[in-house]
């Protein structure tokens, strides 16, 4: 399937916008008409042809300005993309991961020989056509790392598995929803979700801490997590709040329906091979409201979410500047008929 | 907000002396000496003989606490005027240190946390590391903005030492970095800040 | 149930290493190439005779990086409950067997600046994949191997020949001995060790490190077992309403899955925790044989590692 890469922006003018098959595949989170954290980890196997779980790694239409972004704030921070000095090899790991996997999956956009250790590695999308030698940094222009998850979306994080605990000992962090990885850098499972609410008491991250200790080669799994941004930003990072923090008090009826996006994380992780270590790739996806309410069932269904949101979770994921006008807004859309269960679109 | 304490937060679970360890470098900083002490008289016969103190003599009671330490007898004690100094030599020390060390730390969080860092450099896992809080709760704070250390804050809002933002003193603590997070107070509405309180005394 | 799909291998060749000892290496049935794993990784091998199917671990040695097959060693012991005798007796080239993809409860401390394997006997086989991937990476290194006699010290001299004077033999039937607290004299901060032998032998290096200051996170050892034989005993199965009788040679999974009960595992060797299953009541005693549960769960007796541990009593009533 060859994509039409759109010229489009994350910043500034904010160009941002999805095309009508863009929303109908749109990941909506939601399998019921409200919402509270579950572990809801699924095996990642491969979805519905032309849906966003149909392969390891989604690149759509987005791709191209979402790679020019990840460059943009590179260029202004480095610190978004960092390694502890013990993480080389399972960085190659993740290297093998993504190109083995647009290799495979996209074979219109990018190929991938190998030879032995000598691999050629091109990315039309990107205008990239490089040869390298697999496990020799002296080959690449930047750390594996880096040099792979500037051509994936998606953020990604590298966990060593030591000491019965999974440590975030390396990431590349550009799309993030408000946590920092300079800051987050060598903490441990429990601690980099320390701030999260509710969660801890409920157990749920004892259990799965338990159940990725125990992930397996080949059996990859996924989750769905979400939150809300003013306009179509992708770089909402602490480093930046300063910056983007006042967005949040400026909405009103008026604009909320264009500027307010659902923002939605497909969550995958995968044991690697040679390091043991783990990737979690954080793959966002962004809808404004006024988008998704073109899907009746998830305009009603979002509604009753946000309306019955628990207070701590409005806290947490920074909703309240415009909680109100956004449950009002979107009012509008909920004619108070049954939804069906599922996140699909029917 | 914050439920309890949160999980990133290291817990001091205090001083106890390790029979098995072969040489004992023990850390302390200011009113930390009342836990050195305590160690030393819950340590059996010939844990002194081992020991090797370091101490940055420091508020009200520094010098008192010094002469105290260094009454002990241990097989070295180290006197500094300020944590700086003390890690540099403890750098030193800890260059060629062999496996069997065991590190006792105790003082201020602050302190704690740049122990930690230069143990963490060195090779020792946190984890085993004995720690004891003793002092001002005083924070270290990093500005997520500028990446700038603010030291000893004592209210929930401190502007940036370096860049001038006044930040909200959060509770979430980098290991790694020695120190909390602190964030934009007033990015959503600017000009409107919270009541400024002094959290940690 | 762990249900991974598994890979179905060929035995490619066999050589008797040394005594008691074979070597298997076993290629992948169907042409592709098989996983690549971490050192210090094992498979489960699936072997059926007739009736009777064995499920052992074994760990992979050789090259993490090769994936043209696996190499496995089975020493032949005569506690065992015959998967190691199958193995021997009965595999042949060219035998068909199951494996489990690579499973890793035995890795090395990527920031270690140094690291101590020391092996016993037929726990040499990790540190192989180890000392391989470790030589490769330009980390430093030691090899410290106490084998019984020249007979069994399987791969002694292949592994002087490819890593010189990293690795020592100590022969005990030339009376040498490990000498472990010059061994753990003087290290550099930041060494870590990892011992894999008989269990007498890796509780004698752990205690003798702890004894020199050792902390426990630079210590590593593969806790694998198998499940060992006792006395047969009923277990009630609640939520399937059913009862399973374990057998002399049987762990309590096994006969849960016997009786076509789908129960959740992994390692099979008491280490993982997947196996943990909750007990509803139990009318004797459990014998916790894992390396899992803590004592503060023994003493309160309501979970048991059913791929190892057993009961002795009456009344087992487990939630599966």
């Amino acid at each position: 399937m060859t994509l039409k890469f759109k010229a489009e922006t994350f910043r500034n003018d904010f160009s941002f916008a999805n095309s009508p098959e863009a929303i109908l595949r749109f990941p909506f989170p939601f399998h019921e008409d409200k919402y509270m954290y579950s572990v809801n980890v699924e095996p990642h196997v491969s979805g519905p042809p032309g849906s966003v779980t149909e392969f390891a790694f989604d690149v759509d239409e987005h791709y191209v300005a979402e790679m020019q972004d990840r460059a943009i704030v590179l260029k202004e921070d480095p610190l978004r993309c960092q390694a502890l000095p013990h993480m080389m090899l399972a960085q190659w790991d993740l290297l093998e991961l993504i190109m083995t996997s647009l290799a495979r999956d996209y074979p219109a956009h990018f190929a991938l020989a190998r030879e032995g250790d000598s691999w050629h590695w091109i990315n039309r999308p990107m205008g990239i056509d490089h040869s390298f030698i697999f496990g020799d940094i002296a080959k690449l222009p930047c750390g594996p790392i880096e040099y792979a998850t500037r051509q994936c979306q998606g953020d990604f994080c590298l966990l060593d598995q030591r000491d019965g605990n999974l440590w975030m000992d390396a990431g590349m962090v550009t799309t993030q929803a408000d946590w920092s990885l300079d800051f987050d850098l060598g903490m441990n499972f429990v601690e980099w979700h320390g701030p999260v609410p509710l969660a801890h008491e409920l157990g749920m991250f004892d259990r799965a801490l338990k159940f990725l200790l125990n992930l397996q080669q080949g059996r990859p799994v996924r989750r769905l997590n979400w939150t809300m941004t003013v306009h179509p930003r992708l770089d909402t990072s602490p480093e930046n709040y300063h910056k983007w923090g006042k967005d949040r008090a400026a909405l009103s009826l008026e604009n909320v329906g264009d500027d307010l996006h659902l923002r939605v994380e497909l969550q995958a992780l995968w044991r690697l091979p040679r390091s043991n270590a783990i990737v979690f790739s954080i793959r966002c996806y962004l809808i404004k409201l006024r988008e998704l309410v073109t899907v009746p069932k998830w305009g009603r269904r979002l509604h009753r979410v946000l309306k019955t949101l628990a207070l701590e979770l409005v806290e947490y994921k920074g909703l309240v500047r415009y909680h109100e006008v956004a449950v009002a807004w979107l009012s509008e859309y909920d004619d108070g008929a049954p939804t069906s269960a599922g996140c699909g679109p029917e | 907000m914050s439920v309890g304490r949160i999980k990133s937060r290291p817990i001091y679970k205090g001083l106890v002396p390790d029979a098995s360890a072969k040489r004992h470098l023990i850390v302390a900083e200011g009113e930390g000496a009342e836990a050195v002490a305590a160690l030393e008289a819950k340590a059996s016969y010939g844990f002194l003989e081992r020991a090797a103190i370091f101490y940055v003599v420091s508020g009200a009671r520094g010098q008192e606490h010094k002469s105290r330490l260094e009454a002990l007898g241990a097989d070295v004690f180290y006197s500094f005027p300020s944590i700086p100094t003390l890690l540099f030599r403890l750098n030193g020390v800890l260059t060629t240190a062999t496996m069997g060390v065991r590190l006792y730390v105790s003082g201020t969080e602050g302190f704690i946390g740049q122990v930690l860092q230069a143990a963490l450099s060195h090779g020792i896992d946190h984890q085993c590391v004995l720690t004891e809080h003793h002092g001002s709760l005083a924070r270290r704070v990093q500005c997520i903005h500028c990446k700038g250390f603010t030291e000893m804050v004592k209210t929930n809002l401190v502007k940036c030492e370096h860049c001038g933002i006044t930040l909200l003193v959060r509770d979430h603590y980098s290991r790694r970095l020695g120190a909390f997070m602190g964030v934009s107070a007033d990015a959503e509405t600017p000009g409107e800040l919270p009541p400024s309180q002094e959290n940690f005394p | 149930m762990s249900g991974h799909s598994q890979i179905e291998v060929r035995v490619g060749e066999i050589e008797t290493v040394a005594r008691d000892i074979k070597r298997f290496r076993l290629e992948p049935a169907s042409g592709t190439t098989l996983p690549l794993f971490s050192a210090g990784s094992h498979v489960r091998v699936t072997m059926t005779d007739g009736a009777k199917s064995f499920c052992n671990p074994y760990s992979l040695m050789g090259s993490p990086t090769e994936g043209a097959s696996y190499q496995i060693s089975v020493l032949k012991t005569a506690m065992s409950r015959g998967g190691s005798h199958f193995m021997h007796d009965t595999l042949k080239l060219d035998s068909r067997l199951k494996i489990s993809h690579p499973v890793n409860l035995f890795p090395v401390d990527q920031r270690g600046r140094k690291h101590i394997l020391i092996a016993g006997g037929i726990g040499i086989t990790p540190f192989i994949s180890m000392a391989e991937q470790l030589s490769c990476a330009g980390r430093p290194f030691e090899l410290h191997y106490v084998i019984r006699d020249r007979g069994r010290g399987a791969y002694a001299s292949d592994l002087t020949a490819k890593y010189g004077p990293r690795v020592r033999i100590y022969c005990r039937s030339d009376d040498e001995q490990l000498p472990l607290s010059r061994l753990l004299d003087n290290q550099p901060l930041g060494t870590h060790l990892y011992v894999c032998g008989p269990a007498s032998m890796i509780e004698g290096v752990l205690a003798s490190a702890r004894a020199e200051g050792w902390p426990n996170e630079n210590l590593h050892t593969e806790h694998f077992l198998a499940p060992p034989v006792g006395e047969p005993f009923k277990v009630r199965l609640e939520k399937s309403s059913l009862s399973v009788n374990v057998g002399e040679r049987q762990s309590i999974l096994e006969a849960v899955e016997a009786a076509g009960v789908d129960a959740p595992y992994l390692c099979r060797g008491g280490a993982c925790g997947q196996c943990e299953t909750n007990v509803l009541s139990a009318d004797g005693e459990i014998v916790h044989n894992d390396h899992y549960l803590t004592s503060e769960d023994r003493r309160l007796g309501k979970k048991i590692m059913i791929c190892i541990s057993r009961f002795k009593g009456n009344g087992l009533v487990v939630d599966l």
